[in-house]
């Protein structure tokens, strides 16, 4: 399963990243089509101190840590 | 005891195409996100344990290009959970938490930096952070890398004597790619390597023993000396027509200690009017159980390794979320300043596989497994300036 999308990540990485001008695929979404993606409704991180206390209680309970998207760093829950 | 092993070659492949991401910018410079204090009143109550406390979090720009954060949290936590009553006695602690955070945006590369301490009277966890992440491809996408550097100091309550170190390294990747115009997604990585004591210094196993009345006996958990786990996430984030968000996440991890686990979770934020902004969340997550995990050893160590900390064994869990963000109108804020109060409640249910209740009928070994549910509550003010 990681290798997979590891894979699939590696594909997309040089698709994006080195790719693009052989391949000639340019920004596809241009800025001014992105304003609903700006709305603050999208935003995952619009409360930001709500999410650091959401991992803090799962980081205590269960065994899983790490790709939160909060930081994390370490409970101290022993 | 197995260790996973994983696709190193891979992974510094990953590495260094993201690298090559970082130096290749083009476009319009990002901005730092606004000015804004939070003031947090968090309740976590369930399984015989009471944990609440306040927490605030600031966040101010010296310049166009620097930013500052500092973070104060604190834990009042009363336990008598059901590893206490079975083995020891209720206790009360506190814990506190402070992070100070640096935030530099240069062009489109921003660069951020933190350091962390968390307290308790029998445990001192200090680390470092460091996060770089740069946009990239006309802002279609988002690279990030990370490494952090913890040290933990663990003591035991009652036994002067006792000092142990143990040390975590973290390394991450991210890539955030907008794919339509109403459509974003990111996937991420982090490996952590954890090595010295990684025990809970009070925490017991039980053990049949045939030569006292009760049948059962207790020894000390004992823990390998090093941890090292992998954790993949794939999250969506979709506008939907009639201006709600819906949000997809899910994240597969496995470690050293054959502990696999896979949580996926599903979220719609919902705003009604002007000042009014509904969230709904349903989250199901699920492990198994630790390679040196029992629930009752045959006999006294009975293994080098043994454990029965029921976060190390066969569980899964399922949650169910709503908020409410309510926009306070000008005369209730703070100046011309926007303000917002928020409740949030998540109700979780965890239901043990291989974790029995020792405190239940039914004979050593053939007791019912253990399940619990939890309240957590998060009320909190943000303030924008």
């Amino acid at each position: 399963m990681i290798k997979l999308i590891t894979k699939g990540m590696l594909i997309l990485s040089l698709l994006s990243l080195t790719g693009c001008a052989s391949l000639s695929i340019k920004p596809w979404v241009k800025p001014y089509e992105r304003q609903n993606l700006a709305d603050p409704i999208m935003r995952a991180s619009r409360h930001p101190i709500a999410n650091m206390h959401v991992a803090h209680v799962l980081e205590g309970r269960e065994s899983a840590r790490g790709a939160e998207g909060t930081g994390g760093g370490g409970c101290g829950c022993n | 005891m197995v260790v996973t092993k994983f696709n190193m070659t891979m992974l510094v492949k990953f590495f260094s195409i993201l690298f090559l991401g970082l130096i290749a910018p083009f476009g319009q410079a990002a901005d730092l996100d606004p000015d804004r204090a939070d003031v947090l009143y968090h309740s976590y109550e369930g399984g015989g344990m009471k944990i609440d406390g306040p927490a605030i979090l600031i966040r101010k720009k010296a310049s166009d290009s620097v930013a500052v954060t500092a973070y104060y949290y604190l834990d009042s936590i009363s336990s008598a959970s059901i590893d206490v009553v079975s083995t020891a006695s209720a206790y009360s602690e506190e814990r506190t938490e402070g992070q100070l955070g640096l935030e530099y945006l240069h062009d489109k590369t921003l660069m951020s930096f933190s350091v962390r301490q968390s307290d308790e009277d029998d445990f001192l966890a200090q680390s470092l952070s460091l996060n770089v992440s740069q946009d990239t491809f006309g802002d279609l996408t988002n690279i990030s890398l990370g490494l952090s550097y913890g040290d933990n100091e663990v003591k035991r309550n009652g036994d002067d004597n006792f000092e142990e170190q143990s040390q975590q390294y973290r390394i991450r990747a991210g890539i955030n790619q907008i794919l339509t115009r109403n459509l974003t997604t990111n996937l991420s990585f982090e490996a952590i390597a954890d090595k010295g004591y990684l025990n809970n210094p009070y925490r017991t196993v039980r053990y049949t023993d045939n030569s006292i009345p009760s049948g059962v006996g207790y020894q000390s958990e004992i823990y390998p000396e090093t941890r090292n786990s992998f954790a993949t996430k794939l999250s969506a984030s979709y506008f939907l027509p009639y201006r709600a968000a819906l949000f997809f996440h899910y994240r597969f991890y496995s470690d050293s200690w054959e502990i696999e686990s896979s949580d996926v979770e599903l979220a719609y934020r919902h705003p009604i009017g002007d000042v009014l902004e509904l969230e709904l969340k349903l989250r199901y997550y699920q492990q198994s159980q630790a390679a040196f995990y029992s629930d009752l050893f045959p006999y006294q160590d009975a293994q080098n390794y043994l454990a029965r900390d029921k976060e190390l064994s066969d569980f899964d869990d399922f949650t169910v979320g709503i908020g409410v963000t309510y926009t306070l109108p000008k005369y209730l804020s703070f100046g011309e300043m926007r303000s917002e109060a928020s409740l949030q409640w998540d109700y979780i249910d965890f239901s043990y596989n291989n974790f029995r209740d020792p405190t239940a009928e039914g004979g050593v070994g053939n007791e019912p497994f253990y399940g619990f549910s939890a309240n957590v509550i998060r009320a909190f003010f943000s303030l924008y300036f």
